[in-house]
């Protein structure tokens, strides 16, 4: 339900990026987001293809990439993807640890002509 | 391939190359714009010395009848105010009005979280100077308040008993961002099959920093130990 206002503001960081680029037209945009951000791909394209028309980026592809949870554990350093109810760490067994990633949501590049 | 190899080739043109495609990096913070209001919202709370406190759980873990148990026990001392989010009515914001105590109400129209302009409005309609302490209490939602910055000085999440000692591995995120952790409910313990000490061992491998509090804001076992924990936290 939050991903309107937030289609709206990857609008507006990708007109103005493209408008400081001097670009006439937005061909695909990358956007980034973490497992544990709580945003949905297909709805923000939705919303995309509603709010776009007439700006830079009218018609523009969204590519999603998602990146998974990843911890590090506190014991031993160890980098390691929890899976379900499993976050043992696989190297010394410890539970869970830092999230070094999984938190990720912005725009990463813009395709532009 | 390396990231460097692939840094190369995404800004290097090639100048043999026909297409007039172009990648500009971007690499910008989607909810920048919620995060710069936050941080609005954050020194407007530090020029009153207000210590605002967001809470977030499930609907129906018991935020409101903490708040109103809080609210008895930390008396006029408390100089309490709240902010209620809720997707649709004033029952919350009626429940805390009947204490004399400040409170605004949110309606998200269908919102799933409140945001940092929401909070923004709401503390313009509250008397700032007469408020030490401010609840926020988001809207009922494990996952999307988690995402959004209110300009806060801590976050708390709630889990009631009967919602289930497993709750961390189904939504990491709340239970790694927050700055405390209460169990709610705790009345209900011998009835239920919550098992505590898995929940503190799940919560700390995510968060270790964070103390588990266990109360029941009905029976007002465990309540002195979230009042200690507001007393050490406020300004």
């Amino acid at each position: 339900m939050h991903e309107l206002p937030v289609t709206e503001s990857i609008l507006k960081i990708v007109t103005e990026h493209a408008a400081e680029a001097g670009a006439k037209k937005v061909m695909s945009i990358d956007v980034v987001i973490g497992e544990l951000s709580s945003f949905i791909d297909d709805t923000i394209q939705f919303y995309f293809d509603i709010l776009s028309p007439g700006t830079l980026a009218e018609g523009a592809k969204l590519n999603f990439k998602r990146i998974n949870t990843r911890f590090r554990c506190r014991k031993c350093g160890q980098e390691f993807e929890p899976e379900g109810q499993n976050w043992l760490c696989p190297n010394c067994g410890a539970l869970g640890g830092d999230v070094i990633a999984g938190k990720e949501f912005y725009v990463d590049s813009i395709e532009v002509e | 391939m390396c990231e460097g190899h692939d840094h190369t080739h995404a800004t290097v043109q090639n100048p043999l190359s026909e297409n007039k495609d172009r990648r500009v990096p971007v690499v910008q913070n989607i909810l920048n714009a919620n995060d710069r209001a936050a941080a609005e919202n954050r020194q407007h709370l530090e020029e009153h010395n207000i210590t605002a406190i967001n809470i977030m759980s499930s609907p129906g873990s018991g935020k409101t009848t903490l708040l109103m148990a809080t609210i008895k026990a930390m008396g006029e001392n408390g100089s309490i105010g709240v902010i209620e989010g809720d997707v649709a009515s004033q029952v919350d914001a009626d429940k805390i009005a009947e204490t004399q105590t400040p409170v605004v109400q949110i309606n998200t129209g269908g919102g799933c979280h409140l945001d940092a302009p929401m909070v923004h409005s709401a503390l313009h309609a509250l008397p700032l100077d007469e408020i030490k302490l401010l609840f926020i209490e988001n809207v009922g939602n494990l996952i999307c308040p988690v995402s959004f910055d209110l300009g806060q000085s801590w976050k708390v999440a709630l889990i009631s008993v009967p919602e289930g000692h497993d709750k961390p591995y189904k939504y990491p995120g709340i239970f790694e961002a927050v700055d405390v952790v209460v169990v709610t409910k705790a009345d209900l313990m011998p009835y239920m099959d919550f098992e505590l000490d898995t929940f503190k061992e799940l919560v700390h491998g995510l968060n270790p920093n964070a103390p588990v509090l266990v109360l029941s804001a009905k029976t007002g076992e465990g309540m002195d130990s979230w009042v200690k924990w507001l007393e050490e936290h406020r300004v």
